[in-house]
């Protein structure tokens, strides 16, 4: 197997018996990166001589006798909404095309603390709004497995690079599904944690309430390594849990005898392909050999989440994005001759269509005479599904459902249907509402040969119970897909 | 005062204003109210930013909570009630003075509510209810170039972030303020407090106390309101009571010729003491104020409200209190006092050391002498150099006779000049009194000798000659003579 389509707890092995160099992993990125980009167009920014650089100064390190930490010299994709010091952070955005943060996210710091090589800045939807990262001002990403296909999104960039061994892991941003339903369309592992255990400070906000940073990984060891990385508390994140060091790996235990599953009926309704349907029941199945009880249960406010969502994302964004005005940084329209002209052009045409969209739909319904039947409305809804969930965890260990409702489809298709493809997240987005952690892992192929992922909802900060019930149904599943087809 | 308005002479005025006040105070932390940034007046333009404070992609806020701190000590000493829990809220409106485009305010759930303050107008106390004290952050700073300063003159703004991000809280009353000259007390009354608690510089000039007021009229006893206008621009105490007086007479003038008030918010302008129309405040923006989700509830420990109420000194209102019915001060001489924080502080160190019987004359120096010697310099009470150890016991030598109050007044100009000592300035120019009986007696026969024609006026009952006979005496001896003790020797051998 080439390099870098290896795990990073498996090259760390190979690291400590020196079977490999940190150069020696690079390179294979380098390599397949150079490859495969104008394929699959994985990363906006993508630098091999700071890779090469990075490199090098970690085999350095090793030299000199530093430990190796879970991340040490792995080649990280990192979304380009995550703030990364001195190296453009665009978040697929004409109007931060050319900035150049200041300063880096705490993701970005606690990864570096383990020596990680920053492989390059992925590509994803404009400031994470979108389902298959055809919103990106630098061009869409097409998924490795079928470059026919989209590879879903916001995280498209992220996770892509991840299947196509561009990366080995990468972090992603998970507002209303961003992880978990591109690591779902690619056949990889997406984690969206629990709301607040990962800080936010430097990544650029899309729903402040929703957004979360977490891994996309080839498998769940990997993912537990790396949530342990980039977890903990920040004093720069007011939202920010303090939950104490917790190694996340301690919870890969192959046992779910005894496991209360609950299936969601909501999240399984029309809508799900037949073929997704049947594949996470396969591994409903699965479960109940391994001793796990399976139950179908009713979340009836779940029917309103997406609702929900489309009014609380969009608020919260019209006013995370109103800073974006040309004033201090990013694109200004020169030709502007007033300041609300130069407002006005500046983000005419700094921002897609997409982003415009849901500034309009925010700006709305949080007007005066809107607020109350919109936005308060929805916040109240939102109590009923956190309450709906929380009812549910009082008799179920985790829920599973599919990920995304169908498998990745074709580039093109649901561009010019916004509900549709609103639609493409009905399952992940209750998940955000209520702050939960979740996991997408793969269970499966269609006729077509496009992954099909499930996703498993756990209570507040009870990663250990989905780590310990992804761990055992990726044992079990087997599932192995690789884009080897791209390097022939 | 124009014809329509209640004058305080008994003559009753046909339209009664409302007023209500809006006031910003910085708060005098170390840091700004939601990052790590040091406050500064003055500094090099966007010099003291960061990350967080110029709203950069990624950043979130944190609360200050030496801030809220502040913010609930001056709600306790306005009499309100601090809310258990409150929330910030997010106020959007564009403008390229706010780095974020949204203001982090406090909306439906402020830190306090419910308080009042009473201001003493001499012959009557009027009670201003506080309807809330809700906590935000300052906005920067636009320059417009060009000489003039003004908007429309001017190519090109240039924006200092300094200020962005500096604490501040809003004190809003309820519309119970019915003359300009209450609403200038109420505002010299609410700053002395702040002073006092020692949570703002409260400085006008430098824009740390904002005040922005209401005003309305209605027929005088009726209940309906009338529709208000907002006046801006309000920076001194004398711009408040004539904005509003002036803001008066207009609303008056309106009425009488049966016209509308438009609710408007108005620009005072000092220089032609009149105000104009900024925007109409129908077409004001939709703020669209929603929860800032970037921060979370905050909710108000039990006991560290009761510790920061004990940190709360005692308010002008009591010192004045306790100077009428403690120390027995005049009226005039007690409000003067309380109506410094450091004079106040002053005094009440002197009246510690001389006691009951002799405070007295420490209030008559702070209010007198030394109040008229600081007044000349420009000087507060602080910098004066004069310690309160220093002008006790220049009192204390008053009051034990060794030195005349005359010289007094001499010595204390030479404490203020060489900031010595007043026992090394008596000592070091011979001024102590001259008491002693022989020694006077002496000098006494030498003038009584020397002017016969005055000793025979005195002699055929002329008394005020002796006042002549005195002043020699005094003159002979540079004024060190005990008058007292003169008086008694020269009037006794006289009579003989």
């Amino acid at each position: 197997m080439q390099l870098n389509f290896l795990t990073a707890h498996k090259l760390k092995k190979m690291l400590e018996k020196r079977e490999v160099c940190a150069s020696d992993i690079a390179a294979s990125i380098q390599e397949s990166c150079e490859k495969l980009q104008p394929k699959i167009n994985a990363y906006i920014n993508f630098d091999k001589s700071i890779l090469q650089k990075q490199a090098e100064e970690i085999e350095c390190y090793i030299a000199a006798g530093g430990k190796l930490h879970d991340f040490t010299a792995i080649p990280v994709a990192v979304k380009d909404n995550i703030c990364t010091h001195g190296i453009k952070t665009t978040c697929a955005s004409k109007i931060l095309a050319d900035y150049v943060p200041v300063y880096d996210a705490t993701v970005i710091k606690k990864l570096q603390e383990h020596k990680y090589v920053l492989a390059g800045k992925a590509n994803m939807d404009e400031f994470a709004m979108g389902s298959s990262n055809e919103n990106s001002a630098f061009g869409p990403v097409k998924n490795p497995l079928d470059l026919q296909m989209v590879p879903g999104g916001s995280s498209g960039g992220p996770a892509a690079a991840v299947c196509a061994g561009m990366a080995i892991c990468a972090l992603g941003s998970d507002t209303g599904g961003s992880i978990r339903q591109p690591a779902s369309l690619c056949g990889i592992v997406g984690l969206k944690p629990t709301y607040g255990l990962v800080s936010r400070y430097g990544l650029i906000s899309f729903a402040s309430s929703l957004d979360q940073v977490g891994p996309i990984t080839r498998d769940v060891t990997d993912s537990a390594n790396l949530l342990s990385a980039i977890s903990g508390w920040d004093q720069c994140d007011s939202t920010s849990i303090n939950t104490g060091k917790v190694s996340y790996k301690d919870f890969l235990v192959d046992d779910i005898k005894g496991l209360n599953i609950g299936v969601p009926k909501q999240l399984m309704a029309e809508g799900v392909d037949s073929q997704v349907a049947d594949s996470v029941n396969n591994a409903l199945e699965m479960a109940q050999h391994l001793g796990a009880n399976i139950e179908q249960i009713s979340l009836p406010s779940l029917e309103y989440a997406l609702s929900v969502f489309y009014v609380i994302a969009p608020s919260e964004a019209s006013s995370n994005l109103s800073k974006f005005d040309g004033v201090r940084y990013g694109y200004r329209n020169m030709q502007a001759s007033t300041l609300h002209q130069m407002y006005r052009q500046t983000r005419a045409q700094g921002f897609g269509p997409e982003v415009k969209r849901r500034i309009m739909i925010g700006t709305y319904c949080l007007s005066s005479g809107y607020y109350d039947a919109y936005y308060e409305k929805a916040q109240r809804v939102r109590t009923l599904i956190i309450n709906d969930f929380k009812k549910a965890f009082e008799k179920y260990d985790v829920l599973i459902s599919p990920t995304s409702p169908t498998t990745a489809f074709k580039i093109g298709e649901k561009t010019g249907d916004p509900l549709s493809m609103y639609l493409s997240d009905i399952c992940t987005i209750p998940v955000n509402l209520a702050g939960l952690p979740a996991i997408s892992i793969p269970c499966g192929l269609s006729s077509e040969n496009l992954p099909i992922g499930l996703q498993i909802i756990a209570g507040t900060l009870r990663e250990d119970l989905i780590f310990k019930t992804a761990y055992s149904l990726e044992k079990a599943i087997g599932f192995n897909k690789f884009p080897l087809h791209l390097y022939e | 005062m124009n014809k329509y308005m209640n004058n305080n002479t008994g003559e009753m005025a046909k339209y009664e204003a409302v007023i209500g006040l809006e006031t910003h105070v910085e708060l005098s932390t170390n840091t700004k109210m939601f990052c790590g940034c040091a406050l500064s007046f003055g500094a090099e333009p966007n010099t003291r930013t960061c990350p967080v404070c110029l709203g950069l992609p990624g950043t979130l806020p944190v609360i200050n909570s030496k801030a809220v701190q502040f913010a609930i000590k001056t709600a306790l000493a306005l009499n309100c009630s601090i809310n258990k829990s409150s929330i910030f809220h997010r106020k959007n409106y564009f403008y390229a003075d706010m780095p974020k485009n949204y203001q982090i305010s406090q909306y439906n759930r402020p830190l306090a509510s419910n308080g009042f303050l009473d201001v003493d107008m001499g012959s009557y106390v009027r009670r201003v209810g506080i309807t809330r004290v809700h906590m935000e952050e300052d906005t920067g700073k636009l320059i417009h170039t060009g000489s003039s300063g003004r908007i429309s003159e001017s190519d090109a703004s240039i924006v200092d972030y300094n200020r962005a991000g500096t604490p501040l809280i809003e004190i809003v009353t309820e519309p119970d303020i019915r003359t300009p000259a209450e609403a200038k007390e109420y505002l010299i009354a609410l700053r002395n407090i702040i002073l006092y608690l020692d949570v703002s510089d409260c400085s006008m000039e430098q824009g740390s106390l904002r005040c922005d007021a209401n005003i309305s009229l209605k027929p005088a006893g009726a209940k309906s309101m009338g529709t208000k206008t907002e006046i801006k621009n309000l920076n001194s105490f004398r711009f408040i009571q004539r904005g509003l007086e002036y803001e008066y007479k207009r609303q008056a003038g309106l009425l009488e010729e049966g016209k509308k008030v438009l609710q408007q918010t108005r620009h005072y302008d000092h220089l032609t003491d009149t105000t104009s129309a900024l925007r109409l405040k129908e077409e004001a923006h939709d703020y669209r104020y929603f929860p800032d989700p970037d921060l979370v509830p905050l909710i108000m420990d039990k006991d560290a409200v009761q510790d920061i109420k004990r940190e709360i000194p005692e308010l002008p209102g009591e010192k004045i209190k306790r100077y009428l019915e403690v120390f027995g001060l005049p009226d005039e001489t007690a409000r003067l006092i309380a109506s410094d924080k450091d004079t106040a502080q002053y005094f009440d160190r002197c009246a510690n050391i001389l006691g009951p019987g002799k405070l007295k004359a420490a209030a008559n120096w702070i209010t007198g002498d030394f109040a008229a010697y600081l007044n000349k310099e420009s000087l507060k009470i602080k910098q004066s150099g004069i310690s309160a150890e220093s002008l006790c016991s220049l009192i204390e030598m008053i009051e034990g006779g060794r030195i005349s109050s005359k010289i007094a007044k001499s010595v204390f100009e030479e404490m203020a000049q060489s900031k010595k000592e007043p026992q090394d300035i008596i000592m070091e120019h011979n001024l102590e009194q001259v008491s002693d009986e022989g020694e006077l007696s002496k000098i006494i026969d030498e003038v009584i000798a020397a002017n016969d024609e005055v000793v025979q006026q005195v002699k055929d009952g002329k008394d005020k000659a002796i006042g002549f006979l005195i002043g020699q005496v005094m003159a002979k001896t540079k004024g060190k003579a005990n008058p007292a003790l003169v008086n008694g020797i020269m009037s006794k051998k006289l009579k003989k």
